[in-house]
């Protein structure tokens, strides 16, 4: 019997800057419904892996697959792979859902029109639509009384909710986030966490690069510990948080729980 | 204009200098508005062709912006003055353009379009060289996001870089118009009688060079005053959501305080 495609597979990304190879190939699998974790101290290349899988960033080498579609990649000629369609990535991009560190909200535009816009653009939605579906996730986010202000009369965890929004509009298969509370002040963190603790009850597949530790045993069903580019540890969140196998995802735990 | 000159000369009666400012000050006016539209129409023609061709100068290919740049560096390089000449004098020196039928009868033979062409010419290549440097200057993550949600490069230029950059580029387009403004003034140079060239020829009749130089330098100031109201009123109007809120400062988010506190307006 053949199983259905994940919803998201990886497989051997590497990445490397001039001779420094920061992903020593990485693979992972998303199935619908997971919550993957991917933790590890700054420099471990958390965040260029996730980077990898939109193609923000160009991987050296390595395949991705969404929902048994394979990007068709060839060499960019500067040592890394683009797309070889254009067309093919802005679909998949428009599958997969990336938030950002730094919320990366549109500052012309009021919190509607950036729900909005890929909506618009990207989905052809009809404007009547695309406010409609808006306004639900606005008061899904608890910030409907803001969509008509501009991004920066918000808080940093208002705005990250926004962008969570943004990006929950294009109904993605797969959400990445890519240290979605590392920006903001302490008191602001908890707001963002219980939106994207929502989406997890939901049963989206998601990614998420993060330095909340407790977050990250609570809602995983997978953990990845990345340390200097490679998987050093991979399991289900009792595993690595309680009985890791490797020394420097022991010390890594140690220093952050 | 003659209701004005009229107006003007009951006033002065025959009593000099009154007699001649009322006289001249119409004619002014007149090369005033010569040089207003001269500006006008330069600076206008000047950013439509500034956004291809910052366009095509921050492209990778050096195919495309081999030629913007080396555009912007000749007009950016130059005097003024000489790219008129080479505009008024320089082209009918060909027989070929000479021969252009309506195009030179009309347009190449006439100052006012030679002084138009040569202004959006070089209006152009420094409008362009702002743009290319305010595309740059749009925060990476705002495209990255654009780019992350799907949008092709024409939406993320028509949605979000363009739109970004015209807000960047607005403060110093109007400074780059002040000094097209100014440098108007060498129109008089190839015949037109612009507020300068004005200027001259009356002097040349009344002798008064004090006068009505300084006559000419209030009614520069004036225009240059009135352009720097209306693109503070565009900023304004455009900037509309960079305005803070003005919140008492203990009723502020932890945030949005830090915010205030790092900008310095």
């Amino acid at each position: 019997m053949t199983q259905a495609p994940a919803a998201l597979e990886v497989v051997n990304i590497h990445k490397q800057y001039g001779d420094v190879e920061v992903l020593k190939g990485i693979s992972l699998t998303a199935q619908d419904g997971d919550v993957i974790s991917i933790i590890g101290s700054s420099g471990s290349g958390k965040s260029t892996f996730l980077r990898c899988l939109n193609l923000l960033e160009h991987p050296s080498k390595g395949e991705i697959e969404l929902r048994g579609e394979s990007l068709a990649l060839s060499a960019d000629g500067k040592g890394g792979l683009r797309a070889v369609e254009r067309r093919q990535l802005e679909r998949m991009r428009a599958r997969i859902g990336f938030v950002f560190q730094s919320f990366n909200l549109w500052p012309h535009k009021t919190i509607l029109d950036n729900i909005t816009l890929g909506q618009r653009q990207v989905l052809g939605r009809s404007k009547d639509e695309a406010i409609a579906r808006a306004e639900t996730l606005l008061k899904k986010v608890g910030l409907y009384e803001k969509r008509h202000a501009y991004p920066n009369q918000l808080s940093g965890g208002q705005q990250q909710r926004i962008a969570i929004a943004r990006t929950l509009a294009m109904d993605p298969e797969v959400m990445l986030f890519d240290e979605p509370t590392s920006a903001l002040d302490p008191e602001l963190v908890n707001e963002v966490l219980t939106v994207m603790r929502d989406l997890a009850d939901e049963g989206r597949t998601m990614l998420i690069v993060t330095h909340e530790m407790r977050f990250a045993r609570d809602v995983s069903s997978q953990v990845m510990f990345l340390h200097q580019g490679r998987v050093e540890e991979y399991g289900p969140p009792d595993q690595v948080f309680g009985n890791p196998s490797s020394a420097r995802c022991r010390e890594f735990l140690s220093s952050h729980l | 204009m003659d209701q004005l000159h009229t107006w003007l000369m009951s006033m002065a009666g025959d009593a000099e200098p009154w007699a001649s400012y009322a006289k001249y000050l119409p004619k002014l006016l007149d090369g005033a508005g010569l040089t207003l539209q001269l500006v006008v129409v330069s600076g206008l023609i000047g950013v439509c062709l500034a956004i291809p061709m910052a366009l095509m100068r921050v492209a990778k290919s050096p195919w495309v912006w081999g030629l913007p740049y080396a555009y912007i560096f000749f007009f950016r390089g130059t005097p003024l003055l000489v790219q008129i000449f080479l505009v008024y004098y320089g082209l009918s020196q060909f027989e070929a353009i000479r021969d252009l039928g309506w195009l030179w009868d009309e347009v190449l033979s006439q100052p006012y379009w030679c002084a138009i062409i040569a202004f959006t010419l070089n209006t152009t290549a420094y409008i362009a060289e702002l743009f290319r440097g305010a595309i740059q200057s749009v925060p990476r993550g705002e495209v990255e996001a654009a780019q992350a949600i799907g949008m092709n490069r024409y939406q993320q230029y028509r949605h979000i870089i363009l739109p970004r950059a015209f807000g960047i580029i607005l403060p110093a387009y109007g400074n780059e118009v002040i000094l097209m403004l100014k440098g108007s003034a060498l129109a008089s140079t190839i015949t037109l009688l612009d507020l300068t060239g004005m200027t001259r020829n009356v002097i040349a009749r009344t002798y008064m060079s004090m006068e009505f130089f300084l006559l000419a330098g209030a009614l520069y100031l004036l225009i240059a005053g009135a352009i720097i109201l209306l693109f503070r009123g565009l900023e304004h109007l455009y900037s509309a959501q960079h305005r803070q809120p003005r919140l008492a400062a203990k009723g502020l988010d932890p945030q949005l305080r830090d915010q205030h506190l790092d900008d310095p307006s």
